[in-house]
């Protein structure tokens, strides 16, 4: 049996290493509820697994998606990951190959250079010492540039990096030192033992030419090693937990597992999957342009992790949904986010939400429902309801005289059980008015009628009713002068992607200008209503940035369809902001100006409207 | 004492320095803003929770001011985060914050925090 002491540091640390992952993990999936547990090990069995195994190969190993957004970033984590990862593999098969019959312990492939100096007999081994030098120096060239990226973040096109805590230093050390000694025990063995490639090799015999080998070796062997052990100690607490936790959690998702309304282990292996290798960072727009460095997501799951968190870290937050854009490990910061709000907020007292009035349904095809933000923007809803009339919809506005709020704010807030009521109570509403499409203004309303309702019927964003109306001739579009600018209010984009329909609608009326910040890449006003915190100095720094970014000076029209977006734009533009269902009610007013001019009085609601 | 037919009623004096101020200290600590409230009622007349509840801002800052914590206390959750409030204010307080403040002082008596 192949052995020495040095390789218990190694051994020790993978021991301990499985043994905490195996325990982790057993812990997690035993937290699953039921329909999740069973999901997990239905999906082992299903063609899910395949498409789970192609994600690991090519997001933990090949990194993709950071390879997409900097090459020389993906080159750092592909080289490392990638390397490492073949490293070992070619090594074991090495090994196994030049010895299939012996003993052939975990630790033997690690170390195979100290254990086999020279192993010349073997007709292969040319080709392998080659491959491992190879790989080396891959590996070593991703150390490299991880260490360079600590000075020069700019040219990885990342403009801030994390800090980093005590366990993610220790870890970060030893892994940057793991290969650079790994590289001195090879070398030093193959000048003293010979063998060794073009790099092992040459460094071997030119370290060889002014150092006493023969006595470093032995003590480099050792420093290996010891670096791999406490790198294997630091791993579980450090950062570096994400390296065999993306994988559970890419499975897991495969498997059908996501954020549910409360904390399940999905939630954990979410937040030890985060690698904070800070990408959120650069995509926060209260960091870049509102000044504000401590609420971001990856330090967001950083506190929650270790049990830290603040009120003030979690209420600080636009929640744009950026940070989800961007995230190259896919976790729901979003959805964490919202589960930390409520449990900061714990159990609070139950209160009645409608003592007094609360509306009686009417029975209508369609519900328009404004919401809050709208009633504070009447343009927006005068608009609304003179389309509405114009194309002789039966419909009943909802909320025209108050009524309560959609519900999405108070979930926003961190209370999801007091949102629930009012959500069933203006469901039963809903229900009871027997409509078949819900039509709101607001974005925010759009998403909780959408995705926490469970309405049976069509829920709308005016945006995408409007398109309808339009499409089915209900109401004409006329044409305007000049060209506009589309803002994609946060609700409405990358989560719930609504992109073609107001652009659809838009290019009706005027000619719409792209930029580079739209869609999923669209900016938050900076009004956002999940942010409590922030103060107007903040909100303002980021609505005058979103401004500048989107470029929409020299066009006539900023258009949005959100009513906050509306409101915060209106306070920096040097164009007219416009809502979409404005701008519709002016472009068929344009033209029907004619039939004014002829002396026809035309009684129709459109004309109402001034603006 | 000779009876006149008529009695001294109670004061009906605020005395400030009679209520406990820790909400509002509290408040004030993580939202400086509060001391910009005039006490005008725009929020109040904007709010969607003031339409169908007993519920007012205004009247709650006033009662934070004041150190009437059980006031506080009866309404406080009320509040529905819509963010009318803010936009109404002529005098740019973060509202939401100060309502949600409110709400984690009161946690945070409740657990002798505070």
């Amino acid at each position: 049996m192949k052995f020495d002491l040095f390789v218990l540091p190694f051994t020790l640390g993978v021991i301990f290493l499985l043994g905490y992952l195996g325990y982790k993990y057993a812990t997690w999936f035993r937290g699953l509820n039921k329909s999740d547990r069973s999901k997990v090990i239905s999906g082992f069995f299903s063609v899910r697994l395949f498409r789970a195994v192609n994600e690991i190969i090519m997001e933990s190993l090949l990194h993709r998606n950071i390879f997409r957004r900097n090459r020389l970033l993906g080159f750092m984590h592909m080289s490392l990951a990638f390397g490492w990862f073949l490293l070992i593999a070619i090594g074991n098969l090495e090994s196994r190959v030049y010895e299939p019959t012996s003993m052939n312990l975990p630790y033997v492939p690690i170390f195979f250079k100290f254990f086999n100096a020279n192993p010349d007999a073997f007709p292969l081994h040319r080709v392998f010492s080659f491959t491992m030098d190879l790989l080396l120096l891959l590996v070593l060239g991703g150390v490299a540039l991880a260490f360079l990226k600590r000075f020069f973040s700019k040219a990885y096109g990342m403009k801030r990096t994390t800090r980093l805590m005590l366990g993610d230093r220790l870890a970060l050390t030893t892994l940057w030192l793991i290969f650079p000694l790994r590289l001195l025990a090879e070398s030093f063995t193959s000048a003293v033992y010979g063998g060794g490639d073009f790099l092992t090799g040459t460094f071997g015999s030119f370290l060889g030419s002014f150092l006493p080998a023969a006595n470093l070796y032995y003590p480099a062997w050792w420093a290996y090693s010891l670096s791999l052990g406490v790198f294997f100690l630091a791993l579980p607490f450090s950062r570096y937990m994400h390296i065999p936790t993306e994988v559970v959690l890419i499975l897991s998702r495969h498997f059908g597992l996501a954020e549910h309304a409360e904390r399940t282990p999905f939630t954990e292996v979410e937040i030890n999957s985060c690698s904070r290798c800070g990408v959120c960072l650069d995509a926060c727009q209260l960091s870049f342009a509102g000044g504000v460095q401590n609420i971001q997501s990856t330090y967001q799951l950083k506190s929650i992790r270790y049990n830290s968190i603040q009120p003030t870290e979690s209420f600080g937050c636009n929640m744009c949904g950026r940070c989800d854009n961007v995230c190259p490990v896919g976790i729901d910061i979003s959805g964490i986010r919202m589960i930390t709000r409520n449990e900061l907020n714990g159990k609070v007292p139950d209160v009645s939400f409608a003592e007094q009035s609360m509306p009686h349904a009417h029975k209508s095809d369609v519900i328009y429902f404004a919401g809050c933000m709208t009633h504070q923007t009447p343009s927006i809803k005068k608009a609304m309801v003179s389309l509405l009339e114009t194309a002789g919809v039966n419909y009943w506005f909802m909320d025209e005289w108050g009524g309560l709020c959609c519900g999405r704010p108070m979930m926003l807030a961190g209370h999801k059980a007091q949102a629930d009521i009012m959500i069933e109570k203006n469901r039963k509403l809903i229900i009871e008015s027997g409509a078949r499409i819900l039509v709101t203004s607001c974005p925010i309303c759009y998403k909780v009628f959408a995705k926490e309702y469970n309405l049976n019927i069509r829920v709308m964003h005016h945006t995408q009713y409007l398109l309808e109306l339009a499409e089915s001739h209900k109401i004409r579009p006329g044409h305007l002068a000049g060209n506009a600018v589309y803002h994609d209010p946060c609700e409405l984009s990358r989560d719930i992607k609504v992109y073609e329909e107001p652009r659809k609608l838009l290019g009706k009326m005027v000619q719409v200008k792209s930029n580079e910040f739209e869609k999923d890449n669209a900016l938050c006003c900076g009004n956002s209503l999940a942010n409590l915190s922030a103060d107007n100095d903040i909100r303002r720094k980021v609505t005058e940035d979103a401004y500048i970014k989107m470029n929409a000076s020299g066009s006539q029209y900023l258009v949005t369809s959100c009513p906050m977006c509306k409101k915060a734009f209106e306070k920096v533009a040097d164009v007219e902001v416009k809502d979409i269902a404005e701008l519709v009610v002016r472009s068929m007013q344009k033209s029907r100006s004619p039939v004014k001019a002829s002396g026809l009085k035309v009684a129709h609601p459109v004309e109402v409207i001034a603006g | 004492m000779i009876n006149f037919g008529y009695k001294i009623q109670a004061d009906r004096q605020v005395d400030y320095d009679a209520g406990n101020h820790r909400i509002f200290d509290f408040v004030r600590k993580s939202e400086p803003s509060i001391d910009w409230c005039m006490s005008c009622g725009t929020c109040a007349s904007a709010c969607t929770a003031s339409a169908s509840t007993e519920y007012s801002l205004c009247r709650l800052i006033l009662n934070a001011r004041r150190g009437m914590e059980d006031e506080i206390l009866k309404s406080v959750y009320r509040c529905r985060f819509c963010g009318k409030c803010i936009n109404a204010c002529p005098r740019g307080v973060n509202t939401r914050n100060i309502v949600y403040l409110m709400q984690l002082a009161v946690t945070k008596i409740s657990k002798h925090e505070i």
